[in-house]
Formats: structure tokens, sequence, C-alpha cells
């Protein structure tokens, strides 16, 4: 179904100012498909917009987001994001889903067979009656996974998805961001836990004040990290 | 026994026997003030969402006309449409002056920058919560504005009753282009002004209890919507 492949993103001298102050600065990379890049810094670092960038969400202050064969609106409908609070409309769990593959253009008939389906995967069949604002935060994390999913994006963007989570809502998220992988979507995480970094990640795009310091391999980065900052980063950072 | 005393207890009666008189003039009241609240809806709660959601130049010079609008004197408003629909005026051949449609009017242009512009601050208070995710969706701006609306469904609600209420209990604009003829353009406040005048006040009263009744009922009824939607949906 996939005519033109979105990846590699290319990110080239990107730079992000609000207020006269600039919060990604000068930042270039591209992004592969297949690996997982999880996004490490500390707070302010400009992860998060960075995302956003990418995203679409945000237009870049200067330089550009580059997507394979697609203008950015075109590049945006095989892309998906989960945020780190979770937005639901107030209906059912399973009726955030369809609108989600009505927006992205499924018949009626399509939509509900594929809603169940996502709902299924994410283990939320039992509550795809309730109203979604009234799940637990870590289901209606697992609902935004499954609206995401859903959608088969060919890149999921998240951006602290378990930062409000207990340790097994946590441990579910992980599980589903898992499998999505596995089923082909290119995975860009930004996340605070270290842990998670580990064990979710294969590369490391360090990020300290708008820029980009270092770019690993996992296990590299956390064994010798290449800069100062990064391991004066993973040095304060909680290893959990 | 004092005047009040008497009053209160003649119009009690009126009310409990369900007068005709009294309930030909409640209807007409009704009629008019729920079809200006219906279509000063169908008209505010879009724009006012649209507005909302819609960043363009001016904006805020927007938002504080259709504030300040909010205020607008009732007389003014049926002064305005009065010279609208007078035999003289640009509307004046539709002969609409003095007909309970002309009262319509007037309460639409007095309650739909109400229901614009508080629609517009709850629909914008949310859009700061939904935006990002509606845009990762990829809701473009129409579909936006019905998602928002239909998901405030609840608030808008009272949005709604707000205008409603503003439209039943005003007496200046429907004085002016209704003219307050028995039987025809006779609602509940200008009658309760007329028959103050005239002595009336049982009637008076028990038009005053009515409207009172009335507009209470229909709060306490979006109170406990509102409540026990917010329970189920979240």
């Amino acid at each position: 179904m996939r005519s033109v492949d979105l990846l590699p993103l290319v990110v080239d001298s990107l730079v992000f100012e609000r207020a006269g102050r600039r919060i990604v600065d000068g930042v270039s990379f591209a992004l592969d498909a297949g690996i997982r890049t999880v996004v490490l810094g500390p707070n302010g670092a400009g992860k998060s917009v960075l995302l956003r960038l990418c995203h679409g969400l945000l237009r870049p202050t200067a330089g550009s987001v580059r997507w394979q064969g697609h203008d950015q609106d075109g590049a945006r409908r095989r892309q998906a994001m989960v945020f780190q609070r979770p937005v639901m409309l107030r209906r059912s769990a399973l009726a955030n889903v369809a609108y989600a593959l009505d927006l992205a253009g499924a018949s009626r008939r399509e939509r509900d067979s594929r809603a169940r389906d996502a709902l299924e995967r994410v283990g939320l069949t039992r509550v795809a009656h309730q109203p979604a604002r009234v799940l637990s935060g870590g289901e209606q994390q697992r609902l935004a996974l499954a609206r995401a999913w859903t959608l088969a994006p060919e890149v999921l963007f998240l951006d602290e998805p378990t930062a409000s989570l207990d340790p097994g809502a946590t441990q579910e998220i992980e599980r589903i961001i898992h499998a999505m992988h596995r089923a082909g979507t290119k995975i860009v995480l930004v996340t605070h836990n270290l842990g998670q970094a580990r064990r979710l990640g294969d590369e490391i795009l360090f990020l300290d004040r708008g820029r980009l310091l270092e770019r690993s391999p996992v296990e590299r980065f956390f064994r010798a990290p290449e800069s100062r900052e990064a391991a004066q980063y993973l040095a304060g950072e909680l290893p959990w | 026994m004092n005047t009040f005393g008497e009053a209160a207890i003649q119009s009690l009666r009126l009310v409990a026997e369900f007068d005709a008189r009294l309930r030909s003039i409640v209807a007409l009241s009704l009629e008019v003030s729920l079809s200006a609240a219906l279509i000063a809806s169908v008209l505010g709660l879009p724009l006012g969402a649209l507005i909302a959601v819609t960043p363009f130049n001016g904006r805020r010079a927007v938002i504080v006309v259709l504030n300040a609008l909010m205020g607008l004197p009732p007389v003014v408003v049926g002064l305005a449409v009065y010279l609208l629909l007078s035999r003289a005026g640009p509307l004046g051949p539709l002969g609409l002056l003095f007909t309970p449609t002309a009262m319509v009017v007037a309460q639409v242009v007095l309650i739909t920058p109400i229901v614009t512009a508080l629609s517009r601050q709850i629909v914008a208070d949310a859009w700061e919560e939904y935006r990002e995710a509606l845009q990762s969706l990829g809701a473009r701006r129409p579909r936006v504005v019905t998602t928002l609306l239909y998901d405030l469904r609840y608030s808008l609600f009272t949005v709604v009753l707000a205008g409603f209420g503003r439209a039943a209990a005003e007496v200046g604009a429907v004085m002016i282009v209704g003219g307050n003829i028995d039987g025809v353009t006779r609602v509940m406040t200008t009658a309760i002004a007329l028959e103050t005048s005239k002595g009336d006040l049982p009637l008076a009263l028990a038009l005053g209890f009515v409207l009172i009744l009335i507009v209470l009922s229909l709060n306490a009824a979006a109170y406990v919507i509102k409540e026990a939607a917010q329970r189920r949906f979240g």
C-alpha cells in the first residue's frame, strides 16, 4: 500500500525561536527506518519542541524538515504522535479510535472493525464502550496508542508517554511500543526514564540547550558518552 | 391586609387555576424567546467556535467588541430594529413591525452576541487542550469546529440557556418592536410592566412568579444535566 517511503527524515540546520529565545539551535540529522531513536537531554534542551517540529505541529524559524516524496501535510497523514497527557474526546473509547480513522478517510464500515482490532491489540476491548475520559491515566495512554496504531503510521513520535504513569502502566505502554515497532513503525521517543531509553532504544540523540551534542548506539552511549554534557546528564539522572 | 399580601394570594390563585389570559401570555413568551434562543444558537455557536480556533488580524478587537455587545441595552436594540422594520425603514415592506416575528428578530440581535462571546470563551479554553492532538490527527478547521462543539455540548447548553434567560427577561426591545398588543404581541415582561402601571397587581405578580419559575427550573435542569454528563463522560 505504501507507494513512497516517508523515511529517511532529513532535518537540516533546524532553528526554532519563541519569544526571542532560541529553543532549537541549528540541529541537523537524518532518521532512518527500522531502528528506534530515543531523544535524551536535560529539561529545556528542546526535545519536545524538536519532536513537534518533525511532526509539523510547529513551524521552524529557520532550517527544514524534509520527508521523502511528501509535503508536510501529506507526510503527517503517515505519522502519529502520542503526548505526555493523552487528549480524549467526550465519547466512548471505541468512538475515539473511530474518529481518528474517520479523519484518515476510512469508510464507516471499515472504521468499526479496525477500531475494535486496535482496542484488542492494546487490551482495551473490555472498556470499548466506556467514555474515554473516565478511564484511568494508563488506560487513556493505551487508548492514545490504539488511536495511533490503527492509522498504521510509518513513524510514531512519543513525547514522554509514561511520565505520569505508575510502573505497571508503564510496562504495558512499553509492550505496545515494542509491538508497534515489530509491526514496522519507526519509533522516535522522548523520555527522561533512562531504563526506558535502554529498553526501547536502539540509538540515542542527546540534546542540550537546543543543540544536538551526540548521536550513538544505546549501548555505547550509556557505557562511554562522548560529550562532557552527556556524561554529566547520565551521572545526574537516577538510573530507572 | 396590605396590597402586596392580597396581590400575592390572588396571583397564586391565577397560577394554580392556570388562568387562560395568563396561559396565552406565557405561551407567547416562550414561543418568542425559545425561537430567538434557537436562532441565536445556530448563528452564535459555530461563529464563536470559529473565532476561537482561527487566528486572524484584528481578532483581539473582534473579541473585545463581542464581549462589549453582551451588554447591549435592550431598548437600543429595540429602537434599531424598529427603525429597520418601520414602514419607512429598509425592511418596512415586509410588514413585520408589531408582530411576534419582529420580537424574535429583536431578541436574536440582543442575544446572538451573548451566545457567540460565551461559546468563543469556552471553545478557546478547550482548544488550548485539544489543539495538538487534533492537528496531529489531521483535523482541518471545519472539522475542528464541529468536533469541539460536539465535545463541549454540555457546557454550551448552559450558554444557550443564558441566552434564553436574557431574552425571556428583557422588556425594552419587545415593547418597542412588538407594541404590547393584547393577544398578539403581549409577553410576560411587557404585560408585567403594563399591569403594574394599570394597578392590576395580581396578574403582574402572577406573571412575575411564572417568569422566575421558568428561568429557575431551566437553570436547575441545565445544572443537573451538566453534572450528570460530567460524571458520565468526564
